[in-house]
């Protein structure tokens, strides 16, 4: 089971690591907000919604030009980039500066997503250690 | 005089091609290959405009 304090942490780490990365949203499979970094509710919303027409598009255009399943895409614009790419179910939605360092941008929204299946890393166990016993007594 | 109106005018044309080229959608399919629409492309426009209000609503 997915944390969503995993979630946020994945995206924290994201925007930390990726200055090109305005904005991000990582959606479940039933359109459910995982985490975003939007931080109205309302647009949050919007966003998603919209993110989810632009790929009920690409895959219309896809099923059109008979090309194989859709597993990425950027949507390129003077003002900037949407990038979206799909793992499964889940899905990662970024908005970027324009002409951003695209082969980049792809593979830190991958590294993102991949993290959250990724098993917490255990802190190491605290062992006790018995006072040694006076010798004096 | 000629060949500096010439330059500009083609530094002009360079840039605005240089421009439209950066719009364009780009598919990447789970085999690795890529199809790429250009905003030239009917097929884009929509996507291209989606594209703008998503990233008006980013901020």
């Amino acid at each position: 089971m997915l944390r969503l304090v995993d979630a946020a942490q994945a995206l924290a780490d994201l925007t930390e690591i990726s200055s090109q990365v305005l904005q991000v949203a990582i959606v479940e499979g039933d359109g459910r907000i995982l985490a975003t970094t939007i931080d109205d509710e309302a647009r949050a919303a919007r966003f998603v919604e919209g993110v989810r027409k632009l790929v009920d598009e690409a895959e219309g255009l896809r099923r059109q030009r008979a090309l194989p399943d859709l597993a990425q895409l950027e949507a390129a614009t003077l003002e900037g980039s949407i990038f979206v790419v799909r793992q499964g179910e889940r899905m990662i939605a970024a908005a970027t500066r324009p002409d951003p360092t695209v082969g980049l941008v792809f593979y830190d929204l991958k590294h993102c997503l991949r993290s959250l299946d990724e098993p917490p890393v255990p802190k190491p166990a605290r062992t006790r250690t018995r006072k040694k016993a006076d010798a004096s007594a | 005089m000629l060949l500096a109106a010439g330059s500009v005018a083609g530094s002009v044309l360079y840039r605005r091609r240089a421009a439209r080229r950066l719009e364009r959608v780009d598919l990447y399919a789970e085999d690795g290959s890529m199809a790429s629409i250009a905003d030239t492309s009917p097929d884009a426009e929509g996507m291209l405009a989606l594209a703008r209000d998503l990233l008006v609503v980013a901020g």
